[in-house]
C-alpha cells in the first residue's frame, strides 16, 4: 500500500507552500511534490495602470526583496522612455541593491536557516527558530540581526525607508544621497564586514563537521543561469545572460536579457500556482536550471572585488565544479554578502555618489520595455507593453524563485529519498525536507505574483490517494 | 513585567508580500527584549504549524483564497486580541486590485496567456485538484470576515509603529495613534 506524507505549511521560508511525499508499497519514497499555494494576479491587474506606477505596484509582490522589483520595474520603464539614466542614478540604484543583497542574505542565513544548523535539524521544533536562537546563542543571533540591520539601513538612507521605498523612478532616482548619509553608511561598514566574515567561519566549521552531509545534501545535476558582466565577472544590477550545463560547459553566453523569450519558456502543472520555467531548446522538464547565489557563483569567472574573489577561489579549490549540493547555496550567499559590502564601499567612495544629476525626464517612446536584474534569489524579469500614452496593456513577469521551481521539486525528492523512512517517521526527517527548500531561500510571494502563497504540510497517502496520515508540527 | 508569564502570540500571513513580517523583524535588537515578554507560537518564522490558544493573534495580508479564510477564522477562534497588521489586512490593498477583473480572466492571463507560457493549464480549478487552495472571486480585508480588535495601517507599518502598538497592548492599553506614528518616511 502506498502512502503520502504532507508537510504544511513549509515554515521559515517566505511565502506559502506544502510538500507531499508519496511512498510505494515497500514504504520507499516514490514521488514528491513541492506545491506553491498562493496566487495574486499581478500580470492581469496591472493592465490599465500608467507605466510610471509600476515600480510602486510591483514592489508589493514581495516585502523581502522589494528593491529587486523596484529596480527591475524601473529598468523596464527606462526602456519604455528609451533613455539612458545618469551615471549617479545608476550608482545609487546599485547601492540600494547591495543593501538589499546584504539584508536578504543575512535574513536567509541567520533568521531562517541558522536554527537548523546551530540548534540541529532534530532539535525541539518549538525552539527551532530565530527567537530560540536569541535565547540559546544570543551572540550569534545579535550578529545576524545587526548584519541584516545594516543592509536595511543602506536601503533606508539611500531610498527613504526600509521596505517599499519610493525611490527608483522611470529615468533615474528621486533622492540625492547627502554627504552626511554617505558618511553614516561608511561608519557601519567595518562592523558589517566583521559579521559577514564571522558567518563564513561559522559555515566553514559546520562544513568540516558535516562534510558528507554538506556534499550530498539535495545534490543533483542541473543547468544554471545568471547575469554576468562582459568579462564574465559576478553582476547583479546589469549584464548579460549566461547559461551553463551540469558539467559547467557554456550553453549560452552574453544573451541580451531583453531577448529572454528566445531562450526560456514556462510550463504549468495543475498542482501548483508556481509556473515551471525551462530552457527552451532543452524542452520541459529536461531544461531545468537553477538560479540564485549558487548559480551565480558557479557561472561567473571571477568576482570584481578582492576579498569576495578570494573567498570564491577558496571555495572553488575545495570541490569539483559545478557545485551540485543545494547546501552550497548557503556558502554562495555568504560570499555574496562580502561582495555586496565591498561593492558598497566602492560605491560610497565614488566621487559621483552624492551628485544631484539623478534623473532625466521624457515621454514614452517605446511600446515595450524589459527590465532584468539579479535579485538575491536569482534572475528577475519584468516585461511591459504600453499604448502610445504609456498605459500598460500587458505584463509578463518571471521571478527568481520561479526559475528554481523544477530544482526545488528535485531537491525535495532527493532529500526525501535519503532521509524519510516511513516505518519510523520523525519530525526531524521532515524538517530536513523543508531545509532543502530553505537552501533556495524561496520567495513565494514573489514567485506567485500571478496568484500565490506557500505553507507546508506532510501527508501520507495510500496508492489510491487516500490520506493515511498528516504530519504538522505543533 | 519580567515576573509575569509571557504573553502568547501567533502570527500568520495571508495574501500579501510578507513585508509586514519583515518590518516586524526590523525591530532588530528590540526582538531580544520582546522575546522576554512574549512567547512566539505558530508563525511563518517558527516551525509551529498549528495555531494554539493564544493571547494575541497578528494577521498580515488579505483574504484571497479559501485557505486564507480558514487560517483567519482559526486565528480568530483561538486568540483573545486580533490585530490586522498592514494595509492588505486592513483594506485589501494591492491584492484587491484584482477585484476589478473577473477571476477567470486573471487566471487565464497568469497561466495561459503570458508570453513566456508554452505549456499552460490553470491549476486548482478541476475536480480532484486539491493540492492548491481555491481562489475567492473577491479579495477581502480581514474585518469583512471576522471581528478585528486593532488595526495597524501602513504598507508596511514601520518597526517603531509595530513596537508602539505591541508595547501599548502589553501594558493593557489600546494603541492610540497620533500623526507621528503613522508616518513612515
Amino acid at each position: 500500500m502506498t502512502e503520502t506524507i504532507t508537510i504544511s505549511p513549509v515554515t521559515r521560508i517566505e511565502g506559502h507552500a506544502k510538500i507531499t511525499i508519496r511512498l510505494d508499497d515497500a514504504g520507499n519514497v516514490a514521488d514528491t511534490r513541492f506545491h506553491v499555494v498562493e496566487f495574486r494576479g499581478f500580470e492581469k491587474f496591472c493592465e490599465g495602470r500608467y507605466f510610471a506606477e509600476m515600480p510602486q505596484i510591483t514592489a508589493r509582490i514581495c516585502g523581502i526583496c522589494p528593491v529587486s522589483h523596484l529596480l527591475a520595474s524601473a529598468k523596464a520603464c527606462d526602456a519604455i522612455l528609451g533613455i539612458e539614466i545618469p551615471r549617479p542614478a545608476k550608482l545609487l540604484r546599485e547601492l540600494m541593491h547591495m543593501g538589499q543583497l546584504t539584508q536578504s542574505h543575512a535574513l536567509s542565513f541567520f533568521h531562517l536557516s541558522a536554527p537548523d544548523l546551530l540548534l540541529g535539524y532534530d532539535s525541539d521544533p518549538a525552539l527551532r527558530n530565530v527567537i530560540g536562537l536569541i535565547q540559546q546563542h544570543p551572540d550569534i543571533a545579535k550578529r545576524g540581526i545587526r548584519l541584516r540591520k545594516y543592509g536595511q539601513e543602506v536601503i533606508k538612507l539611500v531610498g527613504g525607508r526600509k521596505i517599499h521605498a519610493d525611490f527608483p523612478v522611470p529615468g533615474g532616482v528621486n533622492k540625492v544621497l547627502a554627504a552626511a548619509e554617505r558618511d553614516e553608511l561608511r561608519t557601519g561598514l567595518p562592523e558589517a564586514m566583521e559579521q559577514a566574515r564571522f558567518a563564513l567561519e561559522l559555515l566553514k566549521k559546520y562544513q568540516w563537521d558535516h562534510l558528507q552531509e554538506v556534499e550530498e545534501f539535495a545534490s543533483f545535476d542541473s543547468n544554471f543561469m545568471s547575469l554576468v558582466q562582459p568579462d564574465g565577472s559576478l553582476e547583479h544590477y546589469d549584464g548579460k545572460l549566461r547559461f551553463c550545463d551540469a558539467k559547467g560547459n557554456l550553453l549560452e553566453d552574453q544573451v541580451n536579457p531583453a531577448d529572454y523569450l528566445d531562450v526560456i519558456a514556462e510550463a504549468t502543472e495543475s498542482w501548483s500556482y508556481l509556473k515551471f520555467p525551462f530552457i527552451k531548446r532543452l524542452g520541459y522538464p529536461q531544461g531545468m536550471y537553477r538560479v540564485g547565489p549558487l548559480a551565480r557563483l558557479n557561472i561567473c569567472d571571477q568576482i570584481s572585488t578582492p576579498v569576495a574573489d578570494n573567498k570564491l577561489q577558496e571555495w572553488r579549490s575545495q570541490s569539483i565544479p559545478p557545485r551540485r549540493s543545494s547546501f552550497y547555496y548557503h556558502w554562495a550567499r555568504l560570499i555574496e554578502i562580502v561582495y555586496a559590502l565591498e561593492r558598497i564601499q566602492q560605491l560610497l567612495d565614488d566621487p559621483e555618489i552624492s551628485s544631484t544629476d539623478i534623473m532625466v525626464s521624457g515621454n514614452p517612446t517605446n511600446r515595450e520595455g524589459v527590465g532584468v536584474i539579479e535579485a538575491p534569489r536569482g534572475t528577475l524579469f519584468h516585461h511591459y507593453w504600453v499604448d502610445e500614452h504609456g498605459r500598460v496593456e500587458q505584463v509578463n513577469l518571471i521571478v527568481a524563485t520561479g526559475h528554481n521551481n523544477l530544482a526545488m521539486n528535485r531537491a525535495v525528492q532527493a532529500v526525501a529519498e535519503k532521509y524519510v523512512k516511513a516505518s519510523q517517521l520523525q519530525e526531524g526527517m521532515l524538517n530536513r525536507v523543508e531545509a532543502a527548500i530553505r537552501c533556495y531561500d524561496p520567495c513565494l510571494s514573489c514567485s506567485t505574483h500571478a496568484v500565490g502563497q506557500m505553507p507546508m504540510v506532510v501527508e501520507l497517502h495510500d496508492a489510491t490517494g487516500n490520506v493515511l496520515h498528516t504530519l504538522k508540527r505543533d | 513585567m519580567s515576573d509575569k508569564p509571557r504573553i502568547k502570540v501567533a502570527t500568520a500571513w495571508l495574501g500579501g508580500c510578507s513585508g509586514c513580517h519583515m518590518s516586524f523583524l526590523d525591530l532588530d535588537e528590540r526582538l531580544i527584549e520582546l522575546a522576554k515578554l512574549v512567547e512566539f507560537t505558530a508563525s511563518p518564522i517558527t516551525d509551529v504549524k498549528e495555531i494554539p490558544e493564544v493571547d494575541v493573534g497578528i494577521i498580515e495580508g488579505a483574504v484571497c483564497n479559501d485557505e486564507n479564510e480558514h487560517v483567519l477564522r482559526t486565528m480568530r477562534a483561538r486568540c483573545k486580541v486580533l490585530i490586522a497588521l498592514g494595509d492588505c489586512a486592513v483594506t485589501g490593498n494591492i491584492p484587491a486590485l484584482r477585484n476589478q477583473f473577473v477571476l477567470d480572466e486573471v487566471l487565464a492571463r497568469g497561466f495561459l496567456e503570458t508570453e513566456s507560457t508554452q505549456i499552460g493549464e490553470i491549476p486548482g480549478i478541476n475536480d480532484g485538484d486539491d493540492d492548491v487552495p481555491r481562489l475567492l472571486n473577491r479579495v477581502r480585508p480581514i474585518h469583512e470576515i471576522v471581528k478585528v480588535d486593532a488595526f495597524i495601517p501602513g504598507c508596511p507599518p514601520d518597526a517603531d509603529t509595530i513596537w508602539f502598538a505591541l508595547t501599548e497592548l502589553l501594558a493593557g492599553r489600546a494603541p492610540k495613534w497620533n500623526e507621528g506614528n503613522l508616518r513612515y518616511d
